[in-house]
């Protein structure tokens, strides 16, 4: 039994003939201790799904069509909101991109911190129990930073308070949520370090959420590529960034500027990323593919094992892009 | 730091300094030195990029060159002649000659207007067309020129995507026909299969017409790809600056090291050796005594780093660095 299957998780915003499908079949799951990437652009449907793995998502405007989400062995979406308190937090944590809005202005870190363990760890919630989060995420002389307001902090130092407040109940699943988009490179590297040795120690499962390939190569084992609203390739990180298959990833991967000293023009997608409610018939990439076929558009095509463990939503992937 | 080529832009020793006001009756006890001496010029036509972290006051720097803040002491040159005293209508001339873009393309239109009046606004401004059908002749020429479609004149801005909108602060730029655009973050709020077409089109339009740009951006990566010469930036000075290709390769400063290997990777086989700085980037306000990066320099030598601030030193041909122990290779 895995630690997380979403199977076929289908989500609309609003109901009746405004509804438009922000997830479409979105089917993943993580194994304990496992990094799981999920990757793509805004409006794909990345955050929606992350957050629909603790019901966070607001019913309404959004609506759970159809699937189910398998936590720890029981049924998310069918849960009763006194069990999914119990699991928020105490199974599942997040954390987020700004740590400056999801931390509370007015109360002390310590004491934020301290909340999250009178939940779910009534017998720690002391000053003690603080400070080693504290110390484990890397803040210096946690002793008297417990006692410091979120503004008397650099992004960086918030992010590893609001990372102290996720590991507080001892989470199983840890997402992140394009954790260091926020943060300055330099803090990146040092958020992403501390993410990479809490897991080593820990032993929890991450799944991270980013728009960055760069970060899939440095944190994740298997990663999952999304495009309006689907999975269009999921494979081990290492396969698909050394030979991505799906033509948008391809594409995704030629249009970063690589720290390379090379100057050739990149390759870019034309178009823009289609909107939530305004997704293509067929295939959603084929107006913006370059190796669209007249009948790309015609059917969604299959999420398809095309090797061992490598997932690809397109019946073309094996023609190469010039 | 010089360009082989006169200059179309130089900057001498320009400082901007911000006071920082406390206290109930708003003395001013502190200042912010967010640009600190900083001297550098850009050739004609070429692309000269900035780097830094939040803070570093790269921004300011753009600003203060555009003159949307005033420089506290130094000088600054376009095409020979020095703008750092202009006023009003002077300067509003010379604005011709230089435009700026800008990070955020929801903030930087007006909703209020049409495409074709935040558009033709620069050209009613400079008097640059003579009849309305050569104005709207020229709307669409640059229209065109940026890739979009004539027909989206009659627009708000509120009818585009990102990637769009940012076309047409490029389109408002372009319709004086500058020598020299101020791009200040321009692709960092734009998704990244659409951050590919800004780029590419920034370079065509250098190509086309000649102009110079003033890169600013936070990601090594793509300021690499555009520029031909890089500056990189820490608490309000130029830490190093070289030929862009060389700076990668070569970089001399143990802070343009370790942003170097800060930069994820997206290739598995070309793992760089990771660098990770302790610390955050110091309060501008209270910068560190002696060099400012040396509280979190692995190399600082107590003594000689806390107290002595390196100059901007040419190191090699074009090469400039400000570090005692500029070259030497910081350990992972």
């Amino acid at each position: 039994m895995s630690l997380l299957e979403i199977k076929d998780l289908k989500l609309d915003f609003g109901r009746g003939a405004e509804a438009a499908r922000a997830v479409d079949g979105v089917s993943l799951t993580i194994e304990a201790g496992e990094t799981v990437c999920l990757v793509g652009e805004s409006g794909c449907g990345k955050s929606v799904t992350a957050q629909s793995i603790a019901r966070l998502v607001p019913v309404p405007p959004a609506n759970y069509v159809g699937g189910e989400i398998w936590l720890n062995g029981r049924d998310v979406l069918k849960m009763p909101v006194g069990e999914l308190r119990e699991i928020r937090g105490g199974v599942v944590s997040y954390i987020f991109q700004e740590p400056g809005a999801a931390l509370n202005p007015v109360f002390r870190v310590g004491n934020q911190i301290k909340e999250s363990l009178k939940l779910h760890k009534p017998e720690k919630a002391n000053n003690a129990e603080v400070i080693r989060l504290l110390k484990l995420v890397g803040i210096p002389a946690p002793e008297s930073r417990i006692r410091n307001y979120p503004f008397e902090m650099s992004g960086g130092m918030q992010q590893r308070v609001m990372i102290a407040m996720a590991l507080a109940s001892e989470p199983k699943l840890l997402v992140a949520d394009e954790p260091t988009t926020a943060l300055d490179v330099t803090i990146q590297a040092q958020i992403l370090d501390l993410l990479r040795d809490l897991k080593n120690r820990l032993g929890m499962a991450i799944l991270l959420i980013t728009h960055n390939l760069g970060i899939v190569g440095d944190m994740a084992d298997r990663v999952a590529v999304m495009y309006a609203g689907q999975i269009v390739e999921l494979a081990a990180a290492g396969e698909l960034l050394r030979r991505p298959l799906h033509p948008y990833t391809k594409a995704l991967m030629n249009s970063v500027p690589k720290l390379s000293g090379n100057m050739d023009r990149l390759v870019t997608i034309p178009g823009n990323v289609p909107r939530i409610g305004n997704f293509p018939p067929g295939c959603r990439f084929a107006p913006r593919c370059p190796v669209a076929r007249p009948d790309c558009s015609a059917a969604v095509p299959a999420l398809v094992e095309v090797e061992p463990q490598r997932w690809v939503r397109c019946p073309y992937w094996n023609d190469a892009i010039k | 730091m010089q360009s082989n080529n006169v200059s179309l832009l130089e900057v001498k020793n320009l400082k901007v300094h911000f006071p920082v006001k406390t206290g109930m009756f708003s003395r001013v006890h502190e200042t912010v030195k967010a640009v600190d001496d900083v001297s550098f010029s850009i050739a004609p036509g070429e692309t000269l990029g900035l780097v830094g972290e939040s803070g570093c006051g790269k921004t300011t720097l753009g600003r203060a060159i555009m003159r949307l803040v005033e420089p506290t002491a130094g000088s600054v040159f376009l095409d020979g002649e020095d703008i750092t005293g202009m006023k009003g209508a002077t300067l509003r001339v010379r604005r011709r000659k230089f435009q700026m873009i800008f990070q955020d393309p929801y903030g930087s239109l007006n909703p209020r207007m049409t495409v074709e009046q935040i558009v033709g606004e620069a050209l009613d401004i400079h008097k640059l067309v003579d009849s309305s059908s050569a104005r709207k002749k020229r709307i669409e020429e640059l229209l065109q020129a940026v890739g979009l479609d004539a027909l989206y004149a009659q627009r708000y801005p509120h009818e585009f995507s990102g990637g769009q909108r940012q076309r047409i602060g490029i389109a408002r730029a372009l319709a004086v026909e500058p020598k020299l655009i101020i791009c200040d973050e321009p692709v960092s709020a734009l998704d990244v299969s659409v951050q590919a077409q800004i780029i590419n089109l920034l370079s065509d339009l250098q190509q086309q017409r000649g102009i110079a740009y003033l890169f600013i951006a936070h990601d090594l990566a793509v300021v690499e790809h555009i520029s031909s010469r890089v500056m990189v930036m820490y608490l309000g000075k130029i830490v190093e600056a070289a030929e862009a290709e060389k700076m990668i390769r070569e970089p001399l400063h143990p802070y343009t090291q370790a942003l170097i290997s800060a930069v994820p990777e997206v290739n598995p086989e070309t793992k760089r050796q990771r660098v990770v700085l302790p610390g955050d980037v110091p309060s501008p306000i209270h910068p560190p005594e002696g060099c400012p990066f040396h509280p979190r320099c692995p190399i600082a030598l107590e003594g000689k780093c806390s107290q002595e601030v390196p100059p901007l030193v040419e190191k090699a041909p074009g090469h400039f660095a400000a570090c005692h122990f500029a070259g030497k290779k910081i350990a992972g």
